[in-house]
């Protein structure tokens, strides 16, 4: 506290630096803090970032296109199958294909399974750095049934590389459908619980409401964008505005938010939850038959298994591997809603196997630039409260 | 109207108004670029933020891309997007090495962090940015790794022994 007269100068405080991080339980990753501290009062905070920082599109310059895949992976780890959506849809873009029917569908589910992913832990963490432990331990419980179901669809449970260029590695099978029907069945009452935990939480409301108040002018004009962008009211989500694979044909609502807080925040992810149950459930009723992957054999290699019984297969097999495929001149971007907001992608090349230049559209990145903006004036505590409520992952931030 | 012709029309009307600075407008793959000399910039920017057919409210990103050996060296894109029209423009600029690019910063603030990763990754130094310093790399890191010049394992030091020697 500062107190100007004179007489109680005793309480004045001197200006504190804080450097909260790079190794900090609840800095969600490898974040730095500079904070300006009077008291307990936050006066500025600078992130510093970078610690995770690999090159990725340094590395993306010197790789065949079918090779960058695993590396989108490694963006957002908490949903990989985003990552790869992003990045294939930008070089089927260049490419000018459209996948099978039954791979979008595929595709989709894979993308908002990855995002009930996502939340979940984004969910569970931020409860665990307000001091709400059960909720994570709940939250990686149910996300468990979702990292079960990936590893029956592609065999990796975290880092999938589950979508190619052209469409998709395996085929959706009885398998995968009985789980997702489980997990369509099981979720909702498991998210009701954790509503009963949070929602109505005397501490979690104190905690949470009226904390880190965005306004919808601030947030767009910072770049937010995602969850955090519609707790403030604004209506935009790239899945309803540019629909991309079959978003267009399936129902489902926005999640919007109207005081910006970091209660908002926490509101508008546990709706899309829900909202992503019932887009799961509408792609399982209405996933034709039919092949998963463009008949194109430059693109997409042939099944292992024809590879050693026909010598053009072969052939197909090793090309692909050796020397991968040419995409035509050209730049063109690619943006998807991803659980943390817009993931683009924008690809230049230059006609060969390789990207000329490939840049990520990180919503990580462009969120966490909000913070030093939101919370002077707050609480030390509530930084916390606001740097989870805006759910940053920095291998997608530092790249 | 269809969007398509809606779209040629209002670009036309972008096209009239700056008829000297723009130097082409492309669609490839329904995406559209604006080439603009340098010195425009910030006009188009602004114009393109406040006419009523076009209110790019959102900035998406700003990157740059190193075309050496051609000159001007490099291009920098700055993507914009409309929340309440729904429809996306690029911005693109060339600008030599050693010159500066505009910064867009007093349009959109959050121009802020992708202007310091593209100065941090290529060189390119924007005028008029608050607060121009590295982002990823540490502060007295030297060269600009995504420059095409630059070694994909970086250069030799004590802490690098897989890199390239530096001529």
């Amino acid at each position: 506290m500062i107190k100007d007269d004179n007489e109680n100068d005793l309480l004045a405080t001197k200006e504190l630096t804080l450097h909260l991080g790079p190794q900090h339980p609840s800095s969600h990753g490898v974040l730095h803090l500079v904070i300006g501290l009077q008291g307990e009062m936050v006066t500025s905070c600078r992130p510093d970032i970078g610690y995770l920082h690999r090159g990725t599109e340094k590395i993306a310059e010197n790789l065949l296109y079918h090779q960058f895949v695993p590396y989108t992976d490694r963006l957002d780890y908490m949903c990989s199958s985003s990552n790869n959506l992003a990045y294939v849809l930008a070089v089927e873009k260049l490419l000018d294909i459209e996948v099978p029917e039954r791979a979008k569908y595929i595709r989709v589910i894979a993308a908002e399974l990855s995002r009930i992913a996502g939340h979940l832990i984004g969910i569970g963490a931020w409860a665990v750095d307000l001091g709400a432990m059960s909720i994570l331990l709940y939250a990686i419980r149910e996300r468990e049934m979702v990292l079960d179901i990936f590893e029956k669809l592609c065999g990796a449970r975290m880092t999938h590389s589950y979508m190619r260029v052209g469409g998709v590695r395996y085929d959706f099978n009885k398998v995968c459908r009985e789980a997702c029907e489980e997990l369509v069945r099981v979720l909702p009452a498991r998210v009701d619980e954790y509503e009963t935990i949070l929602t109505g939480n005397r501490i979690w409301l104190e905690r949470n409401k009226g904390v880190g108040f965005i306004p919808p002018e601030l947030a767009i004009s910072m770049g937010l964008s995602g969850p955090a962008l519609r707790a403030s009211g604004v209506n935009w989500d790239i899945r309803k505005d540019e629909p991309y694979l079959v978003y267009d044909r399936l129902a489902f609502d926005v999640a919007l938010g109207e005081n910006g807080d970091c209660f908002d925040r926490y509101m508008v992810r546990m709706v899309e939850i829900r909202q992503s149950l019932r887009i799961v459930q509408q792609c399982l009723a209405g996933m034709p038959d039919g092949p998963i992957n463009v008949d194109i054999p430059e693109i997409v290699p042939p099944p292992k298994q024809d590879v050693y019984r026909n010598m053009e297969n072969l052939i197909h097999h090793f090309k692909y591997v050796s020397q991968g495929f040419k995409v035509p001149e050209g730049e063109a971007y690619a943006s998807i809603e991803a659980p943390k907001g817009e993931l683009g992608v924008f690809i230049v090349s230059d006609g060969s196997e390789r990207p000329y230049r490939l840049k990520i559209r990180a919503p990580s990145f462009m969120n966490l630039q909000t913070l030093g903006r939101v919370v002077n004036g707050l609480y030390l505590a509530d930084v916390i409260a606001v740097l989870s409520s805006l759910d940053p992952v920095f291998g997608e931030c530092d790249k | 109207m269809s969007r398509i012709e809606k779209q040629q029309d209002i670009l036309s009307k972008l096209k009239d108004s700056f008829s000297r600075d723009i130097l082409d407008i492309t669609a490839f793959k329904g995406d559209v670029t604006v080439l603009v000399e340098k010195k425009a910039v910030l006009n188009v920017c602004n114009y393109l933020k406040d006419d009523p057919s076009f209110r790019m409210n959102y900035l998406v990103d700003v990157l740059a891309v190193d075309h050496m050996p051609r000159s001007p060296r490099f291009d920098v894109i700055y993507c914009l997007y409309s929340i309440p029209k729904k429809q996306r423009i690029r911005v693109k600029t060339m600008v030599a090495e050693g010159e500066s690019a505009p910064s867009v910063t007093g349009i959109w603030a959050g121009a802020d962090w992708p202007e310091r990763e593209a100065y941090d990754m290529f060189g390119v130094v924007f005028e008029g940015h608050p607060d121009l310093s590295r982002i990823y790399l540490p502060d007295d890191w030297e060269g600009f790794p995504l420059r095409k010049d630059y070694p994909l394992r970086g250069y030799k030091d004590r802490y690098n022994p897989y890199g390239e020697e530096k001529e």
